[in-house]
């Protein structure tokens, strides 16, 4: 029955060509806009890292101006000094952890036709990689002793590795930036989570760091943090002075498994607070917070403002075409009621036509969701080329592809059911009269 | 007029008005709010930010190596770039106007004030600065070249004894006094600061920020870390030639450095406001799908109607109704069934607003776009609905006496 009810709509569709191609338009252009702009939605809100978000937190403490506190809702401010990163990773309290920072690296490359350039890089703890588990392609992440040791090490990513090597195994080759060598113990593949959720403070899509180091080598060497740095009271002056002073400039992340985990974890923190209170440090109230993965994320407000209003705009944009296309179906039936009365006349029953008509939208919704997807794969390449830096978020997945077909054909059938079940009130002896 | 008659007629068929005019109504509260988006941002867009763009660029300088010396290098830079031909001015800064990065700090007009009174964004430039930039000076005087120090730790303290702020932060540190001459504190327990000068304007690097107009100018070199950036400023129509050999003589003169970040203003602007430029055109594309789709929508439904009334319209044709008549009927049904929707479509425009306005701290609307919205839906639902009514009237009225 249904190949024999696809044929009648495939045979109605084409008997209105105009009719039909402003029908499946129409559903195409509203699905393109909502799966879009819905796209962008969803990879920049969704969890990035599903299978231990809720282990992973962001660690904050109100160090601030007891004047005024860091976020005008009262909020902590959103990195930690250097001397409270070093005493947690020294406490060593969680399942894992990390402190970490931006850094500039001047490569000056062995290979003197690459001319010397300036890569970025990560100063953090060998934990990092255990922890947000990046993907290697040769080698591996570093140890705790390297950490403790103020190693000369580093992990390239997978482009630094291309560059400098042509993409060979490079482990144990060595790394000229600023006048140190490095020697590489590790060589990433490419990783690029849709969101850089461990480090929010160049903006959530930012670049990803072209090389790893040990963050107490980074620390011997004086680099300076390229991220956000904040202070609010003077300090004195030289590195050192920098190095004990409230300004904040560091990112913590600490791994806890459980729940338990949790609250002890918490519970070290307000007595390390607490500690610091009495040496005269930390004079707001006591206001650490744990947030993890996705808490953090939508604290930051990752998915911006304009992409939420355009997801709105969308959808109302695919209602407009929604209810156009109820229209012209509606129309199109009616049209057809002699036909319809005269299948009735000879046998078909409600159901059947029913059956029928829902075809035939569901065609339409077939056709416009394709060339939707087309639409969309053509609007998400505009939205690359329009914004900077979201390369990673808006591309099409597995999942959103199946949605966009799926509410195509679901949109068309709810905008074909109205028209459909009027169609089906005719009653055959007035239509055969007509004729 | 016979508006009695369409108006019973569309009774007959309430469920094609409804979604006309639900779909008229949307069209309205889309096309308003986001037209009004899309003003906002090219006011916020065309905000000039002080400096004579179509001349200038930016050029950075990231040292590396034991043997990099900064304040040699500074000195050599400088020199070397205002030498250059078709130079007009050069400046050392920290960071540029509309660059999304840069230094700020707050401002207290007592020494011991416990919270800051507002916020100022921090640039780092020598005497130069004012041409180089191509910023005016509203009032006062520019820095004078022994004002000027060198800081090679950008951590310290020490703020020097003079400054230059923008007139919207005289203003606001001030209000309706003569800036110059007065005093206020950029560091806690450290000597004031005293305004020398005041320019016309000159925009912070964060462009969304509320204070994006405060900024004060330091007599003062002071790199971060190994870097430092210069602002050149070319002479008129030379930029472009300037950028390049600018960058070609910076790396030649220094070789334990890297010379990068090299834009023009108009490159930084167009980066800065990106964001604003991409919201700006899905907007545009979003309406015009939008009017289209409501526009095909009409014709759909419009020739449908009067496919479905040929007998009817035959049979006024034979009743002595003119071409005219016909026509006539058909647009002034459109504007009856355009006219309630816009009447629904004007309720939800505000309601949207108003959403976008608790969630998203959108202004209100100003009262003309409903109205404005309003005459371009009629006509385009009046330009729809023409095709579909011409063919109407063109029924002969021989239509009524067939397949009776």
């Amino acid at each position: 029955m249904f190949g024999y009810y696809l044929q009648l709509g495939l045979r109605s569709l084409r008997r209105n060509p105009v009719l039909t191609a402003l029908m499946v338009l129409g559903i195409a252009l509203g699905i393109a806009a909502s799966m879009t702009s819905l796209t962008l939605f969803h990879m920049m809100g969704s969890d990035p890292i599903p299978w231990k978000s809720d282990k992973l937190h962001y660690v904050q403490m109100d160090n601030w101006d007891p004047n005024q506190p860091y976020g005008s809702d009262g909020s902590p401010p959103d990195q930690v000094t250097y001397r409270d990163a070093v005493a947690l990773m020294q406490a060593g309290k969680a399942d894992r952890q990390a402190a970490m920072f931006r850094v500039m690296l001047p490569v000056q490359p062995e290979n003197p036709e690459v001319k010397p350039y300036l890569a970025v890089g990560r100063a953090t703890f060998a934990d990092f990689f255990a922890m947000f588990e990046p993907p290697f392609e040769y080698g591996g992440p570093w140890d705790h002793g390297a950490d403790a040791q103020h190693a000369r090490v580093m992990v390239l990513s997978h482009d630094t590795n291309e560059k400098l090597f042509g993409g060979q195994n490079s482990v144990g080759r060595k790394v000229r930036a600023n006048d140190v060598d490095y020697t590489v113990v590790g060589v990433l593949k490419e990783w690029r989570p849709r969101v850089k959720f461990f480090d929010l403070s160049s903006g959530p899509f930012y670049e990803m760091e072209d090389a790893y180091l040990p963050f107490n080598t980074a620390i011997e060497l004086q680099m300076q943090s390229v991220g956000n740095n904040s202070c609010w009271n003077n300090f004195g002056d030289g590195w050192d002075a920098y190095l004990q002073s409230d300004c904040i400039w560091i990112q913590f992340w600490a791994q806890l498994d459980s729940s338990s985990r949790l609250a002890e974890y918490k519970s070290f923190l307000d007595s390390y607070v607490g500690e610091q209170k009495k040496l005269g440090r930390f004079q707001r109230p006591l206001n650490n917070r744990l947030p993890d993965v996705n808490q953090w994320l939508a604290n930051q407000k990752v998915v911006p403002k304009d992409v939420t209003v355009q997801v709105w705009l969308a959808f109302a944009f695919l209602a407009v075409c929604l209810i156009n296309t109820v229209g012209l179906l509606l129309a199109k039936f009616i049209r057809k009621s002699g036909e319809i009365g005269l299948r009735r006349a000879l046998g078909a029953s409600r159901g059947q036509l029913f059956a029928q008509h829902v075809v035939e939208s569901g065609v339409i919704g077939i056709s416009g969701g394709l060339i939707g997807l087309l639409f969309t794969a053509f609007g998400l390449m505009l939205v690359r080329a329009l914004y900077e830096n979201y390369q990673n978020v808006a591309h099409l997945d597995w999942t959103m592809v199946a949605t966009t077909v799926l509410l195509a054909i679901g949109a068309a059938v709810l905008a074909g059911l109205f028209p459909t079940w009027r169609a089906c009130q005719t009653a055959p002896a007035a239509q055969l009269k007509t004729q | 007029m016979e508006i009695r008659p369409i108006l019973s007629a569309l009774m007959r068929s309430k469920v094609a008005l409804v979604l006309i005019g639900v779909q008229i109504a949307l069209t309205l509260a889309i096309v308003c709010n986001a037209l009004f988006i899309i003003s906002q941002r090219i006011d916020k867009m065309g905000r000039p930010s002080g400096m004579d763009e179509a001349n200038t660029f930016e050029v950075g300088s990231l040292g590396f190596g034991a043997a990099f010396d900064m304040r040699t290098t500074v000195q050599q830079d400088l020199a070397t770039l205002r030498g250059l031909p078709g130079v007009q001015d050069v400046t050392p800064i920290n960071r540029v106007p509309m660059g999304e990065a840069g230094w700020s700090t707050g401002i207290q007009l007592q020494p011991a004030q416990k919270t800051a009174t507002t916020s100022t964004a921090i640039y780092f430039v020598d005497e130069h600065a004012l041409d180089a930039m191509g910023v005016k000076l509203a009032a006062g005087r520019n820095f004078r070249a022994d004002e000027i120090g060198f800081e090679p730790d950008f951590r310290n303290n020490g703020w020097p004894p003079v400054v230059i702020i923008t007139k919207a932060l005289a203003e606001r540190l001030f209000p309706g006094q003569d800036a110059v001459g007065k005093q206020f504190y950029l560091g806690k327990d450290q000597p004031p600061q005293t305004v020398i000068g005041v320019v016309e304007r000159l925009q912070a690097p964060w462009l969304d920020w509320k204070e994006v107009e405060y900024s004060t100018l330091i007599p003062q070199i002071r790199p971060y870390s190994t870097d430092i950036r210069y602002v050149v400023r070319a002479q008129p129509g030379r930029r472009d030639e300037v950028m390049k050999l600018a960058e070609a003589k910076l790396g030649e003169i220094n070789r334990s450095r890297l010379v990068r970040n090299v834009e023009s203003m108009e490159k930084v602007r167009a980066e800065g406001y990106r964001a604003d430029r991409a919201m700006t055109i899905i907007l545009c594309i979003v309406i015009v799908c939008l009017l289209t789709i409501t526009a095909l929508g009409i014709v759909g439904m419009a020739s449908f109607w009067v496919t479905q009334r040929t007998k009817q319209i035959g049979t006024r044709r034979a009743l002595g109704a003119t071409q005219f008549d016909i026509l006539r009927y058909f647009l002034t049904e459109n504007f009856l069934i355009t006219s309630l929707g816009l009447a629904a479509g004007a309720v939800l425009t505000y309601a949207f607003n108003v959403w976008l306005m608790t969630h998203y701290e959108a202004p209100r609307l100003p009262w003309y776009y409903v109205p404005v919205g309003f005459l371009c839906l009629w006509t385009l639902g009046q330009i729809a609905v023409l095709g579909p009514a011409t063919r109407a009237s063109r029924v002969p009225p021989a239509v009524a006496t067939r397949s009776v």
